[in-house]
């Protein structure tokens, strides 16, 4: 009685069938990319040297290294940083700690998602319109990193969001029993709890930021500069707009400069993330509830 | 904590407004700032964008013109023409290719990871697609400008190899990632009882996937493609690069194309502010903002269908 039928053994070839297939289409999506990262390692690995990261680029930047964009980057992560992330995070408490559940809460939440989905160069647009010839910052990195930052607050407030409402409402309640104002649970049980998360969302956005070119390229960083910038209101290289130069606008590129600049690039930003995705994982593990 | 001493004095104290309760004030004041800081920003971006495109709509455009000429000439000295045709048709060619190449990949992709994938292979498979959507478009523009263009030149045999075809794959490779963990995310929502039960009656995996996940899934998938549509839609660097930039009105994917994003990203540095060119810019920069705005907007209103049942 037991015994397999016909339209059994149809059924499980059936199923065989699909299954290969859609396995096939995951296969199809990852291994092109792979083979391509694999290109840029293969192409770019011997361009990179300690001297390409610590020199500046000659000869009308066909030689050289990318020192001054990689310290552009940094000038222009950690500017953005330190813009989007407080003001982030206070959102972030907003929603999970604060908010009702009314139309305001719900618009914000839609202006939240028409921020993320926003294209780039319109960004750009927001941040010359707004940052550099509104509030007259001209072109620098405090207007480039003020555009970045509006760009990555969505990046933060979801996964700043995320992780403190994943933090058991049961344990505000308890807080709330003793006693404690919001802000007191929030700082001494809600922060502490979801420190970590917040942290994760932090490197994510990070990662983003690094590789943006479309809303600096107007807003702060320069094809070509001499020296180092000093301060927020110098203009910067980038490593995001060098290689968009070096590929596309410098004659007489020999052909590993860009694709050393691109290893650099995607191996910063992936590095970052790597991190984010171990920390959470790690932090998955070690949850307690 | 300092509590005000209600208690010992055995009346209730309905006058709480010591230190910590004004500090409580003013937290609440401050992250209700930070709330709505995303709503001020949103309208601060439509607001900024008009005030500088708005000059070029009342005075110089021909709506006509723009919507249906394909002469896209703001550099011409006596007789500049703004018609935006043709970089929407690049654009949408570019988009509908790569969704062609996308949609069933994504979908499919998430189907494998949410329903047949178990253990360690569905974690690997969710890591690898999270780094995908990290590589930054501009090496994606690179790739296609430097391993892309020579390879669709030697299998295809045509003379230029940066075409439709070219950023549709690639906007297709950096959209499949996002498409894909929305719809895994839909896939995930649908609850475990619903498969249990088709799973009850007799219902094989792929017929309870067909008959059961899909259907209950629809809306979050929908929801999905539309996202992955407006990322292509806004996406710049790459099909500034892989595009071939220049105006056409595509016939075939090795047409080089121009897009409404390069557009702006090639020509607002070669412009003065204030002039009919530069308003120019900010018009289509008006238009690629409503564009996404209605396409997060319905993905929203999808999204929130799925979750009230």
């Amino acid at each position: 009685m037991f015994e397999s039928t016909a339209l059994n053994d149809k059924n499980r070839r059936v199923e065989k069938l699909w299954r290969l297939l859609f396995c096939a289409m995951t296969v199809m999506l990852v291994v092109p990319v792979l083979l391509i990262l694999g290109v840029l390692v293969v192409k770019g690995g011997p361009a990179i040297s300690m001297d390409f990261l610590f020199t500046d680029p000659t000869d009308g930047m066909t030689a050289g290294g990318v020192f001054p964009a990689l310290i552009g980057t940094v000038w222009l992560v950690a500017v953005a940083l330190l813009l989007s992330v407080p003001l982030g995070v206070a959102a972030a408490l907003y929603l999970s700690e604060y908010a009702p559940d009314n139309l305001l809460t719900r618009i914000i939440n839609l202006a939240i998602i028409n921020l993320a989905g926003v294209p780039s160069i319109v960004h750009a647009l927001f941040g010359v319109g707004a940052f550099v010839i509104f509030f007259q910052f001209g072109t620098s990195i405090l207007a480039a990193s003020l555009t970045l930052a509006v760009m990555t607050l969505p990046v933060v407030i979801v996964a700043t969001r995320e992780s403190m409402q994943s933090v058991p409402h049961a344990f505000r309640e308890a807080c709330w029993n003793m006693g404690a104002t919001r802000w007191q649970t929030i700082r001494h049980v809600v922060l502490p709890n979801s420190i970590s998360g917040i942290l994760t969302g932090v490197i994510l956005e990070v990662s983003r930021t690094a590789g943006e070119t479309a809303p600096i390229m107007f807003t702060g960083a320069a094809l070509f500069l001499p020296y180092l910038p000093q301060s927020v209101w110098d203009q910067t290289m980038a490593m995001s707009l060098h290689l968009f130069v070096v590929a596309t606008q410098v004659p007489g590129v020999p052909e590993h400069l860009p694709f050393g600049v691109a290893l650099v690039l995607i191996s910063m930003v992936l590095a970052m993330n790597a991190v984010s995705i171990g920390f959470r994982m790690y932090l998955r593990g070690k949850k307690k509830w | 904590m300092d509590s005000s001493g209600a208690q010992a004095s055995g009346t209730f104290d309905a006058d709480r407004r010591n230190a910590s309760w004004w500090v409580d004030r003013v937290v609440q004041a401050l992250v209700f700032t930070g709330g709505v800081s995303a709503i001020v920003l949103i309208i601060g971006i439509f607001v900024f964008i008009t005030g500088h495109g708005f000059g070029f709509i009342t005075d110089h455009m021909d709506v006509g013109e723009f919507f249906t000429s394909p002469k896209w000439r703001p550099t011409s000295d006596n007789n500049p023409t703004y018609g935006a045709l043709a970089l929407i048709a690049g654009t949408a060619s570019v988009t509908g290719l790569a969704m062609l190449v996308a949609v069933p990949f994504s979908l499919g992709a998430a189907i494998f990871i949410a329903e047949f994938a178990k253990g360690k292979t569905r974690e690997v498979l969710k890591v690898l697609v999270e780094l995908l959507a990290a590589i930054p478009s501009v090496v994606w523009g690179f790739i296609g400008l430097s391993i892309m263009n020579p390879l669709i030149i030697e299998t295809f045999d045509v003379p230029v190899g940066l075409n439709v075809l070219n950023a549709g794959v690639i906007l297709g490779l950096m959209a499949a990632p996002i498409m894909t963990t929305i719809a895994e995310d839909a896939l995930k929502a649908v609850p475990e009882g619903f498969r249990e039960a088709a799973e009850a009656l007799g219902a094989t995996r792929w017929q309870v996937i067909f008959k059961v996940v899909l259907p209950a899934a629809r809306n979050g998938l929908v929801a999905a493609v539309l996202l992955g549509v407006g990322r292509g839609f806004g996406e710049t660097m790459a099909v500034l690069m892989a595009s071939g930039h220049s105006i056409n009105l595509p016939t075939s994917p090795f047409d080089s194309v121009r897009a409404l994003t390069a557009t702006i990203a090639a020509e607002l540095g070669e412009t003065a502010a204030g002039s009919e060119h530069y308003q120019a810019l900010f018009t289509l920069g008006i238009l690629l903002f409503g564009v996404t705005f209605v396409i997060n907007l319905t993905a929203d209103l999808f999204i929130r269908g799925r979750r009230k049942p």
